[in-house]
């Protein structure tokens, strides 16, 4: 390469690439949100392989090895009342629980932009109303709603995702709202609006790429909460029904053996807070990454 | 100030109104709606079913059951439970003190704990204190709250036996000091979160504070550093953390059935519960809407406080 080089049209995936890593270098600073990457693949990995490494399945059950302290033999996290090995339940269970997880965040959160982004838009009488039910929907503690709508319905992994997207989606409306409203003045909306762009397509194409970053911020820490949501309605044996696991049904019945096989409450809780705790982190991180503001301070 | 809570008042009676709609969409989405009761009788027939949906008004439209129901709900005829006949509103107040005690509790315990930390972080920004209680903030967001109990039962009631795995007090004892005893584990589990964001709040408005004219002025003036952080920067710092309270009571109410679930506390989460084993919906819809009620109440309390204190916002 010699040193004079000619502008090319190379430049400009140079620039985006640029860009792009100094949102990456953000990140990469911030270091609890790069353990919170490391945490979350190790889990992903752990559930999704580690039940064809283990030699037990995880509705095996084998009365003989009930409670079972882990380290005993193949049973690295001991066994439950039934003898049923208490890795591969965890794994399996962590299957469902990520997946409810990340679900109910896609749900939730697209139910929340949309409400966000015709709330900010509209404004007037339409955002007030919209906003108000928002709020309303605030006023209840949300394990109350959870449980009453569990209770009403048929409870399945996929009834048990939807309610727990509809008791979250409030913190991304608000945002999402609030976002909007401080851009819908500005000179591009505005030149949208006088070309003849239709509605729909000045909200999709003009306002919300501006909004992506508080949203992705939201949704990630929306996966933390629906993860521990999911913890409290199954705990309370309301969510994931046995025998499919989750780590909140998993923890259902070990209040009861808490003297006697402290590990059945001991594993799957530290599974359940390894896992919010990441999200929460890489959250952290990706509000300070994908705050331009962040690197003036 | 009269003018700025007549409009907080009305606002509040919108999201009431809101909040009974949600509520009664909630009692409609019961499968069988309020007659799925009756539904479980052995030898029901179609006919009797439609004579009782007839006699309690449900074949009526829905907007005029709604507005049946949010009358009866005004004059505090709130239902009857299914499973011992009592009014619902009867029962939930007999469950409302031990809900309100450990509330509180662990609202004083948090607010203390909270405003402590939130402040030294502040003051030493950046030290290993301020550290350790960000992250440590943020793991205690994350830890559910019911695992949390288990796991303070494990350490603390059945290996160390210091105090009372559950129940409000000892049957036959019931003194001041049995309270006591049986209270600690299960508001210090509820404060956990409480504690959590309150530093937060409290450490990025006392930020906000110290570095404004009137506490140099404070300091320029020779006070000490101590008296300058309790009365020109707490008091400060203190007034967007009211609002804060009102904020997190659906929170701590959420999180107080959860405790309660795991200590047995005699509350309204364990009714909540108890109830929705039992298929009682008039008590489980009572205990959704009083739940709501309460929230409402509790912020539009903070927010008149908060235009009391400061003169900004009942005249901004």
């Amino acid at each position: 390469m010699s040193s004079v080089t000619i502008p090319s049209p190379a430049t400009a995936s140079e620039e985006t690439h640029w860009w792009k890593s100094r949102t990456l270098r953000r990140f990469m600073r911030h270091r609890l949100a790069v353990i919170g990457v490391a945490m979350i693949t190790i889990l992903v990995l752990s559930c999704v392989f580690g039940p064809y490494l283990l030699p037990y399945d995880e509705l095996f059950i084998d009365l003989r090895a009930r409670f079972a302290p882990p380290l005993t033999g193949y049973h690295i996290f001991g066994t439950d009342p039934l003898g049923r090995d208490i890795a591969a339940r965890l794994f399996n269970a962590g299957r469902i629980s990520l997946l409810v997880g990340f679900f109910a965040m896609l749900m939730s959160t697209a139910l929340g932009t949309l409400i966000g982004i015709i709330a900010g838009y509209r404004g007037g009488l339409t955002g007030a109303i919209l906003m108000r039910i928002v709020d309303a929907f605030l006023s209840f503690p949300s394990i109350f709603l959870l449980l009453a709508l569990a209770a009403f319905i048929k409870p399945s992994p996929f009834m048990i995702t939807v309610i727990i997207a509809l008791t979250s989606w409030m913190e991304v409306a608000r945002i999402v709202n609030a976002e909007i409203r401080s851009i819908r003045e500005r000179d591009f909306v505005l030149a949208a609006r006088s070309l003849g762009y239709r509605n729909s397509t000045i909200m999709l194409k003009e306002l919300l790429p501006n909004a992506i970053g508080p949203i992705i911020v939201a949704g990630t820490l929306t996966v933390a909460r629906a993860i521990l949501l999911e913890a409290y309605v199954s705990f309370l044996g309301y969510g994931i029904q046995p025998p499919l696991p989750s780590w909140g049904n998993m923890l259902n019945g070990a209040q009861q053996y808490l003297d006697r096989a402290p590990w059945l409450a001991i594993v799957p809780g530290v599974a359940i807070t390894l896992a919010v705790t990441s999200f929460n982190f890489i959250g952290d991180g990706l509000r300070d990454a994908l705050d331009a503001r962040s690197d003036l301070e | 100030m009269l003018s700025y809570i007549v409009s907080r008042l009305l606002q509040s009676l919108v999201l009431l109104l809101l909040v009974s709609i949600i509520g009664f969409a909630v009692l409609n989405l019961a499968p069988g709606g309020p007659l799925s009761q009756y539904a479980l009788t052995p030898g029901m027939t179609q006919e009797t079913m439609d004579r009782i949906a007839h006699q309690m008004g449900l074949d009526r439209p829905l907007p005029i059951q709604y507005l049946d129901w949010i009358w009866r709900l005004l004059q505090g005829d709130w239902g009857k439970s299914y499973r011992d006949q009592l009014p619902v509103l009867q029962i939930i107040s007999s469950h409302l003190f031990a809900t309100l005690l450990l509330m509180g509790t662990s609202m004083v315990i948090s607010i203390a704990v909270g405003t402590w930390i939130g402040v030294r972080g502040a003051t030493k920004r950046y030290s290993i204190f301020d550290y350790t209680a960000t992250v440590g903030a943020m793991v205690a967001l994350s830890i559910p709250t019911f695992w949390f109990g288990l796991v303070a039962i494990y350490v603390f009631a059945l290996r160390l036996k210091w105090l009372p795995a559950g129940n409000m007090y000892t049957v036959g004892d019931g003194s001041f000091m049995d309270y006591a005893t049986h209270l600690i584990l299960p508001s210090l589990v509820l404060a956990l979160v409480d504690i959590a964001v309150w530093s937060r709040y409290m450490r990025t408005a006392t930020l906000d504070v110290i570095n404004q004219d009137f506490v140099r002025t404070a300091r320029a003036k020779g006070l000490s550093e101590r008296a300058v952080l309790m009365t020109h920067v707490l008091r400060n710092a203190l007034i967007p953390m009211i609002t804060l309270a009102g904020l997190q009571l659906p929170t701590i109410l959420g999180g107080a059935l959860v405790t309660e679930t795991v200590f047995t506390w005699p509350g309204m989460g364990r009714l909540f519960l108890d109830s929705l084993g039992y298929h009682d919906y008039p008590v489980v819809m009572g205990l959704l809407m009083f739940s709501a009620i309460l929230v409402l109440v509790g912020s539009l309390i903070a927010d008149i406080l908060v235009a009391f204190v400061d003169p900004r916002v009942r005249l901004g």
